[in-house]
């Protein structure tokens, strides 16, 4: 707990590990949701589902 | 057909004279009616899990809010010496990390689908409002903790809040004004500004996707 985290440095860009790990994981996340079926998406005659 | 009683004249003429109340509700009615506002049924494009994260955010709101209310009552040494406190204190803050999480995932979405589209603009900027009074709710949480955490933000951010000119009014070392901020004014401003963020998706319906041809540019609903 009291041991510092690692730090990314690349440029002007400064990041610790746990960010870039919640970022990362966000994008997976949202790639996820974009591919991912979404149930009970049968289309009614009027172009809307229940 | 054309007679009327003089009873339905007077109710027929009464909304273009003094009634407020009655301005209000035909408003209401015809800008949110009720099938728009608990919808049972919604277009078929909506069947996606991108539509989710928005749903996800409120509800990581509630936990917030509730939670908050716990350790207001409690108060920070129930919060950090009992395994109750310390459990609804992670609640608290964990629910908040989700809050964030999923309300720029929201963002995400909203900004490739173009959400402002078609009328929706005032509901894009309210969206951008909540993100930054979150930001400024979250801030002063960090303040309100009573521990070595929130003294070493308060203590740095001093001298930020100062070099931007906010530091007379908007006092990190002052823990009164920093805690009522966070239990009082900030979550109701949040909590109005979600709720008015809502209505206005449920009055216009959920933005149809983004014409390939181009031929709905610039249509209007």
């Amino acid at each position: 707990m009291d041991t510092p985290t690692t730090y990314f440095h690349w440029g002007f860009i400064l990041i610790s590990l746990p960010n870039l790990a919640v970022i990362a994981g966000m994008i997976v996340l949202f790639a996820v949701a974009l591919v991912l079926p979404f149930p009970h998406t049968e289309e009614g005659d009027d172009g809307h589902h229940d | 057909m054309a007679t009327t009683t003089s009873v339905e004249g007077e109710a027929q003429a009464a909304p273009k004279t003094s009634s407020w109340t009655l301005r209000l509700r035909e408003s209401i009615d015809r800008h949110l009616p009720m099938d728009h506002l608990l919808p049972d049924r919604q277009p078929y494009y909506v069947g996606s899990w991108v539509y989710v994260f928005g749903v996800v955010t409120i509800a990581a709101l509630v936990w917030v809010v509730g939670s908050g209310i716990v350790l207001s009552f409690m108060g920070p040494q129930w919060w950090h010496d009992s395994s109750l406190g310390r459990f609804f204190n992670s609640l608290h803050f964990w629910s908040v990390q989700l809050f964030f999480i999923f309300m720029v995932l929201h963002l995400w979405g909203q900004y490739f689908m173009a959400g402002w589209r078609n009328g929706r603009a005032a509901t894009w900027a309210i969206g951008v409002v909540i993100f930054g009074v979150s930001i400024l709710t979250a801030f002063t949480g960090y303040l309100s903790q009573q521990n070595f955490d929130s003294q070493f933000i308060g203590v740095n951010a001093k001298d930020a809040m100062n070099g931007a000119g906010v530091g007379a009014f908007f006092n990190v070392l002052n823990f009164g004004q920093m805690y009522g901020l966070h239990i009082m004014l900030l979550p109701i401003g949040v909590t109005i500004l979600v709720v008015l963020h809502i209505v206005m998706v449920r009055a216009r319906g959920v933005v149809k996707p983004i014409d390939p041809e181009g031929t709905n540019a610039g249509a209007r609903p």
